[in-house]
């Protein structure tokens, strides 16, 4: 039953803004399935290759989906995202959050205006 | 230019992706819209299939420390089928300009969060 609920609300989620939903999954894992953050973590990292693959499925079946642009950004994120892990144990996350906030903050009014 | 623009922000949000444990896709749709020029709905869904390659190489590393809780993992996946279908039916009926808003919201809340987070820790 509370997969139920976490599985629609991720799917739901994922579907409307094109993000994988782990801001959604991980706390939902933790808090309905009493997860520990880590396998919250990885858990999630495995639901939404399956949520990602549906939604491109849905979306490519409308004709919405870019591959080759999908591939020029999704390709090189991959790379980036070994690096960053890896930088994850040598720089203090805290040091970055709040440039990484107000990052996603500046880019949430680039859309609004 | 906007090809080396578009790699260059992937691999950006590749490294903040793996830095901060987030997905790509909160970074993926603004590079689609700014850099490639995509639309809202477009860039939502090609974000979807950008994210493909991190994600596996994220989740096959996670299950390599054993963090993976496969049966879990592939119930919410299956289910969230579901809720897939709805949310790409919202989506498209929602005009350009109200999706890119309600992104807009989501980028300022997760903002929020990380923020959050890091006072905590």
């Amino acid at each position: 039953m509370r997969l139920v609920l976490i599985g629609l609300t991720a799917g739901f989620f994922s579907a409307l803004f094109g993000v994988g939903g782990g801001i959604v999954i991980v706390p939902l894992l933790i808090m309905l399935l009493a997860l520990g953050p880590r396998v919250a973590t990885g858990t999630s990292l495995a639901a939404i290759g399956v949520i990602a693959l549906a939604g491109t499925v849905a979306y490519a079946i409308r004709g919405e989906v870019d591959f080759g642009y999908a591939a020029l950004v999704g390709l090189p994120a991959a790379a980036g995202a070994v690096l960053g892990t890896s930088l994850q144990q040598r720089i203090s996350q805290r040091t970055l959050a709040f440039a990484f906030a107000a990052l996603l903050v500046a880019v949430g009014v680039a859309l609004l205006v | 230019m906007e090809i080396l623009a578009a790699v260059l922000l992937g691999l950006f949000a590749g490294v903040l992706a793996g830095f901060f444990g987030v997905g790509g896709g909160i970074l993926f749709v603004p590079t689609l819209v700014f850099a490639l020029g995509l639309g809202q709905l477009e860039a939502e869904a090609t974000s979807l299939a950008a994210i493909l390659p991190t994600v596996a190489a994220g989740a096959w590393s996670q299950h390599r420390h054993g963090n993976v809780r496969w049966r879990t993992a592939a119930l919410v996946g299956l289910i969230a089928i579901a809720g897939i279908e709805v949310g790409v039916r919202v989506a498209e009926a929602l005009s350009e300009d109200v999706l890119r808003r309600l992104f807009a919201v989501l980028l300022f809340l997760v903002a929020g969060q990380i923020a959050l987070r890091a006072r905590r820790s």
